[in-house]
C-alpha cells in the first residue's frame, strides 16, 4: 500500500493542556505574591526563594539521573514549583543551609520516595515547612520586619499579628488592640512569611487561576469561608479573646495555604464534593489549632491532615452520575 | 441557553466547511456496499454475480428486526460479493457493482417538487422507513424504524430531533438545514405521526444562527415543531445529552432507552432520508458528506450515493495532501481512523477527515498529576482517571462497580487530560470486558 496512516482510537484531537502548562501557570499566579516579597524582604526574600528553587531542582535533577537513573524530570515544573511554594512557606531571614535541608527533605523524601511526580501522599512543599518547624522552631518563628530590603540574616525580628492573637486566646485582654487594621494586613504590611503577607498579592493569583481553569473554586472558596464563619462564632462569643474574622483571613498562611498549599492537584480530592469536605475540614482545624492549639498557626498543619484523609475521601465521594446510576 | 447538566468540553470548531453548499459528487466507477454498514444483524445479499440492478434496486434485505435493507446506489452489474476492508479495518462480505450509466427506478419520484400532505398512517410511515433501510443517519446507523416502536407499555411524549453537530469539523447536517429545511420539516412531521407525539424539540447548536433562522422560520408552517437553541458544549449530541439538554429528564443507566423517558431522538439526517422514503418513494441510497480538514484544498459538502470510494470524494476537494498522517471516518472526538482511502461511503459517513502527521500523533504521556479535570468534564459524572486505572490493573470487579458500562466513549476526558493520558483505550478495554462478565452472568440466569 503506498500510502500508511496512523490507527488510533478516538479522541483524535487533544485540548493541548499540558502538565507543564498547568505547572507553570500556578507559577505565574504565584509572581503578584512574590513581587511584594520582593519589595518587603528585599535580599531576605531573593535569597531565600533562589536557594529553594535552585536545591529543589537540583535534587530532582541529581536524584532521578543518579539513583533512580531515570530520564530527567525537572523540565515539567512541579520542582520549580515547590521549591518557590516552600520558600513562600519560610521567614525570609532563614539560614541557607536549613533551606537546602528542607528541599532536600521535600522533594528526596515526600515526592520522589512515594514514585516522584502524581504519586505523592503529602504536597512536598507543605511537608517540608512542617520538617522544618518541627525540627527549627526558633528559626522558622521569628519573622523580620518589612521593609528592610538589604538585610538578611541580620533582620531585626518582630512579632507576627498570629502571635498576638495566640496571646490574647491564652487570656491576655490587651494582646487584640496591638493588632493592625485589617486593610495593612490584606494589602501585606504585616511580617510573616515570605510569601504569606499580602491577602491582596494571593487573590489576584487566584483569580489568574480560576480564569485559566488551572483549579475549580471548590478548595479555596470552602476553606476561607469556613475560616470566616467559625472564626466570627468564636469572635462574636468573646471579643476580647478571639480575633475577628477578617483579621484571621487576612493573617497568617491561610491565603497562600488556601489557594496554593491545599489546591495542589495530586494531595487533593478528585470531585468537587470531595473537595468541599476537605476545604472545610481545613477551615476547622485551621482554627482550632490558631485559637486552642500550641502553635500559633495551624494551617499547614490542618492541610497537611487532610492530605492524609484524601485518598478515604475519593473512595467514599463519588462524582454526582448521570440519570442516578449506580443507585440501588 | 439551555445545554447538559453535567461535564462537557468545548473543542475548536473548524467548521472549515459551513461555508460551502452541498454540490453532487460524480458517480463512482465501482461502488461497494458493505451488507454490515448498520448496528444489528447484517443484512443478506439478495443479488449475485452478474445481476443487473438500477439506482435504487434492493441488494440485501433486512436480516430479523433489528437490520436494515441496502439499495444500491449506481446502476449497472454486480461484479462479485467478497469481503472487502471497511471503516472497522476489518473484511467483511460487501456487494461490489461496476457501474453503467445512470438508470433510476422508476419508481422513485425525482421531482424537487416539495411534498407535503401526509396521508399515511403511522403504520404505513414505519413499514416504510423500515423498507427503505434508513438508519441513525448522525453515525450511530442504529435501524431508524426500531425506535419508532416503542416496547408494549412505554409511550412517546416527545419527539427529540438531533440538529446538534457537536463534532468538531463536520457539517453535513448544518447544510442538510440550510438547504433542505422544508424537507426536513416535512420528516419531522412523519416521525411524529409515527409515533403519536404532538411536540417535536429540534435542537441546534449556537454556533450556527443561520440554521436556528431558518429553521425556526420553517418551522412556523408546521404544527408541534419548535426550535431549541442550545449553547455550544460537546457531548451535545450524544442521545442521553441531547434529551438532558432539551427536555431536562436524564436518563436512567442501561438498559433504559429514551423511551424510557418519553423521548424518541433522530437525526436531522434520519428526518430528511425519512421525508425521501415516505414522500418521494426513495430509499436511502445517498446522504451528505463533509471532506474536511486543515491541509485539504477545499474542504467541502457532497452529496454522495453510498459506495463510493472516500478517494473520489478526497479528490473532489483537491486530493490528498501529502502529509496526511490520519483519516477519519466521522468526527475527530469518536470518528474511526481508516486504513486506507479506498473504504466506501455507508449510510453511517457523515465526514471524512485528514489529519496532517503532525496533528495525527498523540502528545507524549506523562504521569497522572490528578488533576481532576477529567472527572470535572465527564457528561455522564464517571471517575475516567479511576476506570482507566483499574482497567490497567485488571480490577474487574472494581471497574464495574465504578460504573464504567455507563462510559458513552465521547473522549472529553482524554481530549482534556494535560498528560495525555489514553483514558479512553483502557476504558474501552475495560468496558470490553466488563460486557462479556455481565454476558456471561446473564446467560448462567
Amino acid at each position: 500500500m503506498a500510502n500508511k496512516f496512523v490507527i488510533s482510537l478516538s479522541p483524535h484531537v487533544h485540548s493541548g493542556d499540558s502538565v507543564k502548562n498547568n505547572m507553570y501557570g500556578v507559577i505565574i499566579a504565584l509572581i503578584p505574591a512574590l513581587l511584594v516579597s520582593l519589595w518587603a524582604f528585599g535580599l531576605g526574600s531573593a535569597i531565600v526563594t533562589l536557594t529553594s528553587v535552585l536545591s529543589c531542582v537540583f535534587f530532582e535533577w541529581c536524584i532521578t539521573k543518579y539513583i533512580l537513573k531515570k530520564p530527567s524530570t525537572i523540565m515539567d515544573g512541579s520542582a520549580v514549583l515547590t521549591g518557590l511554594l516552600l520558600a513562600f512557606n519560610l521567614p525570609s531571614n532563614l539560614p541557607i543551609w536549613i533551606i537546602v535541608l528542607g528541599a532536600l527533605f521535600a522533594i528526596g523524601v515526600v515526592k520522589i520516595s512515594f514514585g516522584g511526580l502524581g504519586s505523592n501522599l503529602f504536597n512536598p512543599a507543605l511537608a517540608g515547612r512542617i520538617f522544618l518547624l518541627i525540627s527549627f522552631p526558633v528559626q522558622m518563628t521569628s519573622w523580620p520586619q518589612i521593609g528592610q530590603i538589604s538585610s538578611y540574616i541580620d533582620a531585626t525580628t518582630e512579632a507576627t499579628p498570629l502571635a498576638l492573637m495566640k496571646m490574647a486566646a491564652k487570656g491576655d485582654a490587651t494582646a487584640l488592640d496591638k493588632l493592625p487594621d485589617s486593610l495593612s494586613l490584606f494589602l501585606g504590611s504585616n511580617p510573616g512569611s515570605l510569601g504569606e503577607i499580602s491577602a491582596l498579592a494571593l487573590l489576584i493569583g487566584l483569580i489568574y487561576m480560576l480564569w485559566r481553569k488551572i483549579i475549580t473554586w471548590h478548595i479555596p472558596v470552602s476553606i476561607l469561608a469556613t475560616v470566616a464563619v467559625f472564626s466570627g462564632i468564636m469572635h462574636w462569643i468573646d471579643p476580647t479573646k478571639f480575633a475577628s474574622p477578617l483579621v484571621h483571613l487576612f493573617t497568617g498562611g491561610i491565603m497562600l495555604g488556601a489557594i496554593f498549599m491545599a489546591t495542589d492537584y495530586v494531595t487533593s480530592p478528585m470531585t468537587h464534593k470531595g473537595m468541599l469536605i476537605y476545604g472545610v475540614a481545613i477551615g476547622v482545624l485551621t482554627v482550632l489549632i490558631r485559637l486552642f492549639g500550641a502553635y500559633p498557626e495551624g494551617v499547614s498543619f490542618a492541610i497537611f491532615i487532610m492530605n492524609a484523609f484524601t485518598p478515604i475521601i475519593n473512595t467514599y465521594c463519588k462524582p454526582k452520575r448521570f440519570g442516578g446510576a449506580g443507585k440501588k | 441557553m439551555k445545554t447538559f447538566s453535567i461535564g462537557g468540553v468545548h473543542p475548536s470548531e473548524n467548521k472549515l466547511s459551513a461555508g460551502s453548499p452541498i454540490s453532487v459528487l460524480d458517480l463512482p466507477k465501482q461502488a461497494i456496499f458493505p451488507l454490515a454498514q448498520h448496528i444489528g444483524a447484517p443484512a443478506t445479499a439478495i443479488v449475485k454475480r452478474g445481476d443487473v440492478v438500477r439506482v435504487g434496486t434492493k441488494i440485501a434485505d433486512a436480516t430479523g428486526p433489528v437490520s436494515a435493507a441496502i439499495y444500491s446506489s449506481v446502476s449497472g452489474k454486480v461484479s462479485k460479493i467478497e469481503n472487502v476492508v471497511d471503516a472497522s479495518g476489518y473484511a467483511k462480505p460487501a456487494i461490489i457493482i461496476d457501474v453503467e450509466g445512470d438508470e433510476w427506478e422508476e419508481s422513485i419520484d425525482r421531482s424537487a417538487e416539495l411534498k407535503k400532505d401526509i396521508s399515511l398512517s403511522a403504520e404505513e410511515i414505519i413499514r416504510k422507513i423500515k423498507e427503505a433501510g434508513i438508519v441513525g443517519m448522525g453515525g450511530a446507523c442504529f435501524p431508524a424504524h426500531v425506535k419508532l416502536m416503542p416496547p408494549p407499555g412505554l409511550k412517546a411524549e416527545y419527539l427529540v430531533i438531533n440538529g446538534v453537530e457537536c463534532e468538531p469539523y463536520l457539517t453535513a447536517d448544518h447544510r442538510l438545514m440550510l438547504e433542505k429545511a422544508d424537507e426536513i420539516m416535512v420528516g419531522v412531521s412523519l416521525l411524529m405521526k409515527a409515533i403519536g407525539v404532538k411536540e417535536a424539540f429540534i435542537g441546534i447548536e449556537n454556533n450556527k444562527p443561520d440554521a436556528i433562522a431558518i429553521m425556526s422560520e420553517k418551522s412556523k408552517s408546521y404544527t408541534g415543531i419548535s426550535i431549541v437553541p442550545l449553547k455550544v458544549q460537546y457531548p451535545q449530541g450524544g442521545e442521553k445529552q441531547l434529551i438532558d439538554a432539551v427536555l431536562g429528564r436524564q436518563l436512567p443507566p442501561p438498559p433504559a432507552i429514551p423511551i424510557h423517558v418519553g423521548a424518541v431522538v433522530q437525526n436531522v439526517g434520519t428526518a430528511f432520508a425519512v421525508y425521501e422514503a415516505v414522500q418521494k418513494n426513495k430509499p436511502l441510497f445517498e446522504r451528505v458528506v463533509t471532506i474536511t480538514g486543515k491541509a485539504l484544498k477545499s474542504p467541502s459538502n457532497y452529496l454522495v450515493r453510498m459506495g463510493t470510494p472516500m478517494s473520489q470524494l478526497i479528490d473532489a476537494a483537491g486530493g490528498l495532501p501529502e502529509d496526511t498522517g490520519k483519516i477519519i471516518g466521522g468526527g475527530p472526538m469518536m470518528g474511526k481512523a481508516l486504513v486506507s482511502t479506498e473504504i466506501p461511503i455507508t449510510k453511517g459517513s457523515s465526514g471524512v477527515l485528514l489529519m496532517t502527521k503532525k496533528e495525527a500523533v498523540r502528545g507524549e504521556i506523562m504521569p497522572c498529576i490528578r488533576c481532576a479535570k477529567c472527572v470535572g468534564v465527564c457528561p455522564m459524572g464517571l471517575e475516567p482517571y479511576l476506570l482507566s486505572n483499574l482497567s490497567a490493573k485488571s480490577n474487574w470487579e472494581r471497574v464495574e462497580k465504578e460504573l464504567v458500562m455507563t462510559c458513552i466513549e465521547c473522549g472529553s476526558c482524554q481530549y482534556t487530560c494535560p498528560s495525555n493520558r489514553p483514558l479512553v483505550d483502557y476504558i474501552r478495554l475495560g468496558k470490553n470486558v466488563v460486557g462479556g462478565i455481565i454476558r456471561a452472568r446473564n446467560a448462567k440466569k
